[in-house]
């Protein structure tokens, strides 16, 4: 693999990491292992993390995805590795 | 006009509809058999995906499953929707651009293993008719409710129109039922759930009225919930009596597992371009959100709904519970069916609804003149009773009806056509008859179909008692031994054939022997399914997670003592991490 291939890839594993950190937290953190604690806290008739169990990690996967999306793209453009436009 | 004609006319408008779009996106090469031919617009993948992913299980059970576990559903909500992020980030932009047509084929080709193949091939069989015996049995029973026909007329009549459609159209038609499909079966859960949550809240979005003021209280919704339902002796609504480690695996083992179901993958491989697989991810969880943020609501709605329903008044009170000659008509309906039931052990003609399993609560009931809880109710009839409870119109009813069958049949098709591509590209093409024609792979194609269809029918009439327990299997399976290997080979370019094999099967043995073990599925369990006897304390629905992560450390392990991948296969693996080069759209 050649230098720049390389860097690409790292760059790619090094934000593909930290959105499934942050998936990980709202998800497995909020609304399972930290759920007792977060329910003491009551917002517009939810306990917080009841709400992320039941809402807000939804709401986080799909904004994730995209952030995903939009910078891949860019940093495929960056390396020079992104598809042909039609 | 009743009830029955017009779900007679809004379901056969449905199908009608379906098989037209069948007759015009024939499929005419093995191409658009097997991935539509690479041509479909990444939005509309997205709503396919997300219909091809909901079934049965979600349209008709899960809101009903929530209702009754509260705190304790959110397993699936989470776990059948994290899933997405891991297919968009570390799958489904990588095996598009390896841009061939099957699962199998592709951990084939990575492992240069014939090996491999099969056992992959053998677990996507057996994941996908698993699922898909549960998916018929789902089209019987609405059939059977709405329609007022026998289950086995009703499983016909879906068969014929899956029949119809996979074996014509392939991919290419069911992708573009699955978006009709989808369309049908979105309006359908969210109408009866947007009313119900204006009735109930006077806010019309479910997802907000959740967490508003009931109607004519100023009490919240859910604390209003915990209340009534701790009055009863259950469980507080917002909390479970799972232990976190096992709400932590099941959640885990739904999430990974939901990542390597093939029949979702495959999906990802029909869209032009790497950077459609990704969007495609994306656009499949906004659609599949609609549907499970609203299930949650409708949960707790029809739960708060129905303990009203029973408990008029106060509890205890001589008076504070309805009488059984005022029991409302879609009470008597659903008696009829069998999946209501109710038992006057007091004698007193008026139903008490109670957790008579709870120890403590025994003596306030004594103290009540209660001899046990009188009403039996299954979760499945939640979602589909619905509009009946709220009292909405006919139309709304028969809708529903169809989006049940529309959630089962898209699900079904998807599954019986990697069942399908399995046998006729991975078995035959690719393993025992690699001459035949194109010709004579989609004929091939068509009957291994065909043939799915007659046995998921079969296992839909006659469902072996355990399709409900098996449903742990087809998630527990994917995630201990298809998810790990696809993975690894993709972000490792040192896991090697002799790895790979040993740790799909250490995952799929190992998964397999705990899930037989404690539920038994040919022959009594050999270890009672209890919390003590579970290892680490957790349960047979959450194991694919230890099996996930002990296929991972065999596979590490193995191919660490053993010689590494040739070079080309390590050329291949730096080709899918880029992607420039994917081989474009073919005539479509």
């Amino acid at each position: 693999m050649d230098e720049q291939s390389a860097a690409y890839w790292k760059r790619n594993v090094k934000l593909v990491a930290s959105l499934i950190v942050i998936w990980f937290i709202v998800s497995y953190g909020f609304g399972i292992l930290f759920v007792d604690a977060l329910n003491s806290i009551e917002i517009a008739g939810f306990q917080l993390g009841f709400w992320f169990a039941q809402q807000g990690s939804i709401y986080v996967f799909v904004a994730l995805i995209f952030v995903y999306v939009s910078k891949m793209n860019k940093l495929d453009r960056e390396f020079d590795v992104h598809e042909d436009d039609d | 006009m009743d009830l029955t004609t017009l779900t007679y006319i809004v379901v056969g408008l449905s199908f009608a509809l379906y098989i037209g779009i069948a007759i015009w996106a024939k499929a005419s090469t093995t191409g658009e058999f097997y991935v539509a031919g690479k041509g479909v617009n990444p939005v509309v993948n997205g709503m396919a995906t997300a219909a091809d992913w909901m079934s049965a299980a979600s349209f008709i059970s899960m809101a009903g499953l929530i209702a009754f576990l509260g705190y304790g559903g959110s397993v699936y909500l989470m776990g059948w929707t994290g899933g997405y992020c891991l297919l968009a980030m570390l799958l489904a932009p990588y095996l598009r651009k390896y841009g061939k047509f099957t699962v199998p084929e592709f951990i084939g080709d990575r492992y240069y293993s014939k090996a491999a193949r099969i056992v992959a091939v053998i677990c996507l069989i057996f994941i996908s008719f698993t699922y898909v015996a549960g998916q018929m049995r789902g089209v019987g029973i609405v059939f059977s409710r709405f329609l007022e026909v026998e289950i086995l007329t009703g499983l016909i009549v879906g068969m014929g129109i899956v029949f119809i459609y996979a074996v014509l159209g392939g991919m290419k038609g069911i992708t573009y039922t699955q978006v009709a499909q989808y369309c049908v079966l979105i309006v359908a859960y969210t109408i009866p759930a947007i009313f119900i949550a204006f009735q109930l809240t006077g806010n019309p979005l479910p997802q907000l009225a959740f967490g508003s003021t009931v109607n004519g209280t100023g009490e919240y919704m859910l604390e209003r919930l915990n209340t009534v339902v701790t009055e009863l002796g259950f469980l507080e609504y917002t909390t479970t009596n799972k232990s976190t480690i096992d709400v932590f695996a099941i959640t885990a083992a739904l999430m990974v597992g939901t990542a390597g179901l093939p029949h979702v993958i495959v999906r990802f491989f029909t869209v032009p371009k790497v950077r459609d697989a990704r969007s495609s991810a994306g656009w499949a969880l906004v659609f599949i959100a609609l549907l499970y943020t609203t299930a949650p609501a409708v949960g707790a709605m029809a739960r708060l709904n129905l303990t009203e329903t029973i408990q008029t008044g106060e509890v205890g009170a001589e008076d504070g519970n309805l009488s059984f000659e005022e029991r409302p008509d879609w009470m008597k309906r659903w008696e009829a069916t069998g999946l209501l039931k109710f038992e006057d052990k007091n004698g007193d003609g008026r139903i008490q609804y109670y957790n008579d399993a709870n120890k403590d609560f025994a003596a306030k009931a004594t103290e009540y003149g209660w001899a046990g809880n009188e009403l039996t109710v299954d979760r499945d009839i939640m979602v589909l009773a619905n509009p009946e409870i709220a009292q909405l119109p006919n139309w709304v009813i028969a809708l529903v009806a169809a989006g049940g069958i529309a959630a089962a049949l898209s699900t079904a098709a998807g599954l019986l056509l990697v069942i399908s591509s399995g046998v006729s590209h991975d078995l035959l093409k690719g393993t025992f008859t690699p001459d035949m024609t194109e010709g004579q792979e989609l004929m091939a194609g068509r009957i291994a179909a065909a043939v799915a269809i007659l046995i998921a029918g079969y296992l839909g009439y006659n469902p072996p008692g355990f399709v409900a327990q098996v449903v742990a299997f087809a998630f527990g399976l994917a995630a201990s031994s298809l998810f790990p290997v696809i993975i690894m080979g993709i972000f490792s370019k040192k896991v090697n054939r002799e790895g790979a094999i040993a740790g799909m099967l250490t995952g799929l043995i190992f998964t397999m022997g705990y899930i037989l073990a404690y539920k038994g599925v040919f022959f009594d369990p050999i270890i009672a399914n209890t919390p003590d006897n579970w290892l680490f304390g957790i349960s047979p629905e959450g194991i694919g997670t230890v099996g996930m992560v002990l296929n991972f450390i065999v596979a590490f392990a193995v191919s660490k003592v053993t010689a590494e991948p040739p070079e080309h296969i390590q050329h291949m693996v730096e080709d899918i991490r880029v992607p420039k080069g994917a081989s474009g759209a073919v005539d479509h």
